[in-house]
């Protein structure tokens, strides 16, 4: 469990995280996500206890972590890829972590084994690569068997199996009862993960909901109706609610929204209409995290600017 | 900037399932913490073979002056008795020892790694004191041995005219002993610039600034307080500690261990306050 209570974080003049809370519970995935420079890392790191909060503060487990006595095994967190001395093995690397802890020897095989890289272990760690690097991180943050995971865009430079691997791994960590903690600026990574979403911008707190009221927070979905019949079919939706929508290239094409594609359906036929096509269309949360955050965006070049949010079939 | 409202939603279904975990591991402890950095200096080979350099170049250099010094006068002119050119080597081993004790943390903020630590490892000075006490104490074997070597070895090869000293003569085996305590402090300067700096290049220049330029710029300070200057310099005074009769220029071998000390647990106390206060 993850506690934030009015986290406030200033640089001189810049707030890089103002007045966040938020509560990460147990036994789910917890995507943590917004923009580039947001302030996702910056409210990691008080998380962890590196950065000192200007105001507000961070809990683990009950706790700020400094008050645990052993914190690897409260929290165990990925910050950097390849946070590894080039020269030292795998092996070494966790067993000084390890030592930190008095966790023994055998829980550093047994990490290396859940990540993978028992057959590297003994080799320099400067010669991984950057998925080999992000395993070795990831068996760090396994190392004392926290009770609280936080990960920090962990899928960075792994290739689609590794990236599978993390996406099984998490939900196999949630699944056990761990809070799992997971920050990306990728919408369409976390919505195959995570079940719940904090979205931040500049600092700031902008939705804090599971998947299903994150979909609910976008535009109300549209059913997609071809049919040569534009005139009937007006004729027969006609009800308080219900707008049809021609679409401007296409004179075949009309979107309607606040009835369902089933009764729609339904009354086509009823009414003896010759149909096309007829497609649920829904914002995916893609779309809906970026006009959530589109306001938020610091870097944001000209002609990226999100326009009309796509939207996929349903 | 557009005023965002946050959107909060909770929704109420959730039965905590129990965590199911093995107690690992027991609380940090300053020794714990220590054997952690143990394992972190040893399983990176330049540390092992560096420290062991730094020590077999003060016996190679100690053997090459005292067999190659000219029979009335020592390297430079400087060289005031057998001892003095044993000690020829000195100043190249407290750089490797400054520079290797310098990477040794500096390395851990290039790759991130210090920033694992700090989170196993709450309170940050138990990873600042442990540093210390592992290189240090290694350097301080290293460097201990590497001087007996350069003694023995130096007077062996030794056929000149300045005084020459047994082992058992006054001073001799304070001036042993404290070439292995000098290289401990240079070490420990460096593991406390090496926090100060967060970075192994600025470390490294800090160290050489201090350890050899500075002695060049106070010596052009005018007066006594130039003299006090040069003397309680770290090099001037770790050769006040190594030297069997002390020259004007030089502090007495015993202020001269205080003033190290001073110096030592300076260093480590400003890079403590710094450390805790500081964002890692």
């Amino acid at each position: 469990m993850i506690e934030v209570t009015s986290l406030t974080k200033r640089y001189g003049e810049t707030v890089a995280v103002d007045d966040l809370s938020f509560t990460v519970r147990p036994g789910i995935v917890t995507g943590f996500l917004g923009p580039n420079g947001a302030g996702k890392s910056t409210t990691m790191r008080m998380i962890l206890g590196l950065d000192n909060p200007s105001q507000g503060r961070a809990t683990v487990n009950g706790r700020l972590l400094a008050e645990h006595g052993a914190p690897l095994t409260e929290l165990g967190a990925l910050l950097e890829a390849r946070a590894i001395h080039p020269q030292r093995s795998a092996r070494n690397h966790l067993r000084a972590l390890a030592a930190t802890t008095a966790i023994p020897d055998r829980r550093v095989d047994e990490v290396l084994g859940i990540v993978g890289l028992d057959e590297v272990a003994d080799r320099a760690a400067g010669a991984f690569s950057l998925g080999m690097g992000q395993r070795l991180g990831i068996a760090s943050a396994l190392l004392g068997d926290p009770e609280t995971v936080m990960l920090d865009e962990p899928v960075n430079g792994l290739d689609p199996e590794g990236i599978r691997w993390i996406r099984n791994l998490l939900k196999e960590l949630a699944a056990e009862g761990r809070t799992v903690f997971v920050s990306s600026h990728l919408m369409s990574e976390m919505a195959l993960t995570a079940e719940h979403f904090i979205i931040i911008g500049r600092g700031r707190l902008i939705a804090d909901v599971s998947a299903a009221e994150l979909a609910a927070l976008g535009p109300e979905p549209q059913v997609l109706v071809r049919t040569p019949h534009g005139d009937r079919l007006r004729q027969l939706l006609a009800a308080d609610g219900v707008q049809v929508t021609g679409d401007g290239d296409r004179p075949d094409v009309f979107y309607v929204t606040g009835i369902d594609s089933d009764v729609i359906g339904q009354r086509l036929v009823e009414g003896g209409v010759e149909l096309h096509e007829l497609t649920p269309l829904q914002e995916s949360l893609e779309g809906i995290f970026m006009g959530l955050t589109q306001d938020a965006v610091q870097y944001q070049s000209h002609d990226a600017r999100p326009s009309t949010p796509e939207r996929r079939a349903a | 900037m557009h005023a965002m409202t946050p959107l909060h939603i909770r929704d109420t279904a959730d039965a905590n399932p129990p965590v199911m975990r093995r107690r690992l591991g027991r609380a940090v402890t300053q020794w714990s913490v220590t054997k952690a950095e143990w394992i972190k200096l040893r399983s990176v080979r330049v540390n092992v073979i560096g420290i062991a350099a730094a020590a077999v170049a003060l016996v190679l250099l100690g053997v090459l002056f005292s067999a190659l010094a000219p029979t009335d006068m020592g390297p430079g002119g400087t060289a005031t008795d057998s001892v003095s050119l044993a000690f020829g080597g000195t100043s190249l081993s407290q750089l490797i020892i400054g520079v290797l004790a310098a990477l040794f943390v500096g390395s851990e903020y290039a790759s991130g790694l210090i920033r694992t630590t700090f989170g196993a490892v709450a309170r940050r000075t138990r990873v600042l004191r442990a540093k210390a006490i592992v290189f240090g104490g290694a350097t301080a074997l290293a460097m201990t041995v590497g001087s007996f070597g350069a003694f023995f070895a130096g007077s062996a090869v030794y056929s000149g005219d300045l005084a020459s000293y047994s082992i058992g003569d006054p001073g001799v085996l304070r001036a042993l002993l404290a070439a292995g305590f000098y290289g401990a402090c240079v070490a420990l300067i460096g593991i406390a610039v090496g926090f100060l700096a967060r970075s192994t290049a600025t470390a490294i220049g800090l160290l050489l600034g201090l350890l050899m330029l500075a002695p060049l710029l106070v010596d052009v300070v005018p007066g006594t307080v130039g003299e006090t200057l040069t003397k309680i310099l770290p090099s001037n005074a770790g050769q006040a500690t190594m030297s069997i009769t002390t020259p004007e220029s030089l502090l007495s071998p015993l202020l001269a261990f205080a003033v190290l000390v001073a110096w030592v647990v300076g260093m480590l106390a400003i890079a403590s306050v710094v450390l805790r206060r500081r964002d890692a």
